[in-house]
């Protein structure tokens, strides 16, 4: 999107590298920006409504199709307030730079394992899936 | 012409801020604290960039934990090679996996609304490892512990080149970039760089090639930078030729996901013949080109996505979705238009616009034109040295997710075979190059310091901003009227210039043509790969007449020259591969080549003569 100073309106200036991800129409707070599909493959006279609702948390849609049908639609966008997300400086440091743990996984419930998993039997098969096959099975037979 | 310059020291810099970027400034951070700084440049606003800048209706790569219920590391390695055809990094795909848990918490914590089962309170999944969410902010949530972590965000800055020291070989110093805003140069030195800048898309001629060329599957601003910086700088590609190429709802590129998993839909042919789940007895006919890969379970995306591609050559496609099958409630059906909101808006526009009500009529598929990046269900990118407690010493010359030139790290799109990492992964996979990177700047890069001279960041700032000089000298030669600001003139003819569209168009047609895009069923032989081959090559030489009117469009310019290096690297790897395994047929070697070919192919550009070479390396597999 570009600001025209003269007309003091925004406009599309680059249609052709917009992937329609209409975040230029949630975002603007006058809820100015109206949508036009692209010409290559949409019929005229689709509408879309759309609110993005950052105190409650909801995201509110209304569609209206060519044939005048109307559908509308709300769902949850975050679980959290705004601005509450913790940053790496806010979890307690540790000092096991040399293990493969990343942050918070000295904590089992946050890795999911006792602890870091290693494969539990491990091969060494250079090339082809036959190859791979035939080491597998007689690793089954014992 | 006169930008200032601004130079930026650092320890480590992380370029692009998607999903990958912003696990290694996350992870970096921590590790980092207070003795090493952590930069992120990012080409966009943060909130809303990369992949997922749209929002994501699943994490598609979930937990993997000790719970009997839940998948182990080992049952996505075994998955993934099979739908990787044999040919992926078991080392790189199980370290993944086995960090999933801690970022799906971390996620959860930060406020994604993941799916819960009401009862147990364990989260939902659709398939064996994807979790649906409502995500709509997806980006949005992970962008700010993201900014809470860095040091310093540059926004609005796109990366153009890497910098090489210039007192060491093969070892990474900083990268330069402009503000697309202000045009203000950046000279980033840094002890080490994590490239995390994304996959490429509009390589191929999209199928929509008027207003709607920017409606592809992957996100347009998905310009190759993330393979084309570490190529720039000489590191090493792994299976370029293994483009991704997904069935999508036609031209809205509605993914198909949620259709198949949650709702449980099918899709048949024009005449009503079920292909998807594909019948046992066409696998028999599959084995013949995919060898056993066709009998393995689930089938792999490679194969599932020939069969729609042969219903479409042989009269019988395109593919429908039978949607109204599973429509059955106002439930369901807000569910799949949830889905498309949150994720790709342009497949409900879609529908409204050409009256499609999925609850009453099917939905036609498509097969995409072809995307290069390592995250989706393909394993084009970088060669990246694995995890030194699982990697076999053949693929670990050093420090975690290092590529072959020293210092430089990737995540994400950027590591190749090693695929289904989706944005979860990816984010999962920058954490592990973040820790790797600081214990890096923090034990053997420590009394490093970039050696880059004044005279090449001003060789680099002509280049850089070469096409604005170009086009403001030649622009009187012309007859075509000027355009208002920053609105390009597609269809410009001028006698000494090239704009970003017509460059970009011109590649397109080679890559679709030559190398087996959409336009020739994704077939292609020796001939047409030479040829292809010939033509980038004319076309790198008339880069150095490329033109920009403005800011906006000197980024268009260089996004389309990272594309530029991409298809190269794409074309000399598919010349190189003598059989045909991934999303297209070498007719001159149709078959999958076991034997012979179950190997990694791997090219490298000399960053000093720009020449190209190829050699393979061996598949090691370790997991049984």
């Amino acid at each position: 999107m570009q600001y025209d100073t003269k007309t003091r309106r925004a406009y599309n200036a680059d249609p052709v590298s917009c992937a329609e991800c209409l975040n230029c129409v949630k975002y603007c707070p006058e809820h100015a920006v109206d949508v036009r599909t692209y010409a290559d493959f949409a019929p005229l006279g689709m509408r879309l409504g759309v609110i993005r609702d950052t105190k409650r948390n909801i995201i509110y849609w209304r569609i209206m199709y060519r044939d005048g049908t109307i559908y509308e639609f709300a769902s949850p966008i975050r679980t959290t307030p705004w601005g509450s997300a913790r940053g790496a400086l806010d979890i307690p440091p540790r000092e096991d730079l040399d293990s493969e743990l990343l942050a918070m996984e000295d904590n089992p419930e946050y890795l999911g394992f006792p602890e870091l998993p290693r494969p539990r039997q491990t091969i060494r098969v250079v090339g082809s899936l036959m190859r791979y096959k035939q080491t597998v099975e007689s690793l089954k037979s014992g | 012409m006169n930008f200032p310059t601004k130079i930026v020291d650092t320890d480590i810099l992380v370029v692009g801020g998607g999903m990958a970027g912003c696990g290694a400034v996350f992870e970096a951070k921590y590790w980092c604290r207070n003795k090493c700084k952590v930069t992120l440049v990012e080409k966009a606003n943060l909130e809303k960039s990369g992949a997922v800048g749209m929002g994501l209706s699943a994490v598609n790569t979930g937990t993997f934990t000790a719970d009997p219920d839940d998948p182990k590391p080992e049952d996505f390695v075994e998955y993934v090679r099979n739908d990787l055809l044999g040919i992926a990094r078991e080392d790189l795909v199980y370290d993944v996996a086995r960090h999933m848990t801690s970022t799906i918490k971390l996620f959860d914590e930060w406020g994604l609304p993941l799916w819960r089962d009401p009862k147990t309170g364990k989260y939902i999944r659709t398939g064996r490892w994807q979790i649906p969410v409502h995500g709509e902010s997806y980006k949005a949530i992970i962008a700010e512990p993201c900014r809470k972590s860095a040091d310093e965000v540059y926004e609005r800055v796109v990366v153009t080149h890497p910098l090489l020291d210039e007192s060491r070989p093969n070892r990474i110093a900083g990268v330069v970039g402009f503000n697309v805003r202000d045009g203000t140069f950046y000279v980033f030195k840094a002890k080490a760089v994590i490239v995390a800048a994304g996959g490429t898309s509009l390589l191929y001629r999209p199928r929509s090639v008027g207003e709607g060329l920017g409606r592809a599957w992957y996100p347009t601003w998905a310009s190759g930078s993330g393979l084309a910086i570490p190529i720039l700088a000489g590191a090493e590609t792994v299976n370029m030729e293994f483009r991704l190429i997904v069935i999508r709802f036609k031209d809205g590129y509605g993914p198909v996901g949620y259709p198949y998993l949650l709702l449980k839909m099918r899709s048949t042919d024009v005449r009503g013949r079920q292909w998807e789940p594909l019948p046992e007895e066409a696998k028999a006919e599959l084995a013949k080109i995919f060898y056993d890969y066709a009998y393995a379970k689930p089938t792999p995306t490679p194969i599932r996505t020939w069969v729609t591609i042969q219903n479409l050559k042989e009269g019988r496609g395109p593919d429908l979705m039978q949607t109204q099958e599973k429509l059955p409630d106002m439930e369901s059906f807000r569910l799949l238009f949830e889905d498309y909101l949150d994720m790709t808006p342009s497949q409900a526009l879609c529908w409204a616009s050409q009256n499609i009500h999925p609850q009453k009529t099917p939905s036609e598929l498509m097969p995409t034109e072809p995307y290069v990046q390592g995250s989706h269900a393909s394993s084009s990118g970088m060669w990246a040295s694995g995890p030194p407690d699982i990697a076999p010493p053949e693929y670990r010359w050093g420090p975690n997710r290092m590529l072959t030139v020293e210092g430089l790290f990737g995540a994400g799109d950027v590591v190749g075979a090693s695929g289904h990492k989706f944005s979860s992964g990816s984010f999962t996979e920058g954490r592990i190059a973040g820790k790797a990177a600081a214990r890096y700047v923090l034990t053997t890069a420590k009394d490093y310091t970039p050696t880059i001279s004044n005279d090449t960041i001003e060789r680099y700032k002509e280049i850089v901003y070469r096409p604005l000089e170009w086009y403001h000298k030649n622009k009187p030669l012309t007859t075509t009227p000027e355009m208002p600001p920053q609105l390009t003139n597609w269809f410009e003819v001028h006698p000494n210039y090239l704009n970003w569209y017509q460059l970009l168009v011109r590649l397109q047609k080679i890559m679709d043509e030559y190398a087996a895009g959409w336009g020739m069923f994704y077939t292609t032989n020796t001939y047409l790969l030479n040829r292809g081959w010939e033509l980038l090559h004319m076309l790198e030489e008339d880069f150095r007449y490329a033109a920009a009117a403005s800011l906006h469009e000197l980024l268009r310019v260089w996004e389309f020259y990272h594309r530029l290096i991409v298809g190269q690297a794409v074309v000399y790897s598919m010349m190189n591969r003598r059989e045909s395994r991934g999303y297209y047929l070498n007719a001159d070697y149709p078959y999958i080549d076991e034997e012979n070919w179950h190997v990694f192919t791997h090219v490298r550009r000399d960053p000093r003569t720009g020449q190209w070479s190829f050699r393979t390396s061996p598949v090691i597999h370790i997991i049984p």
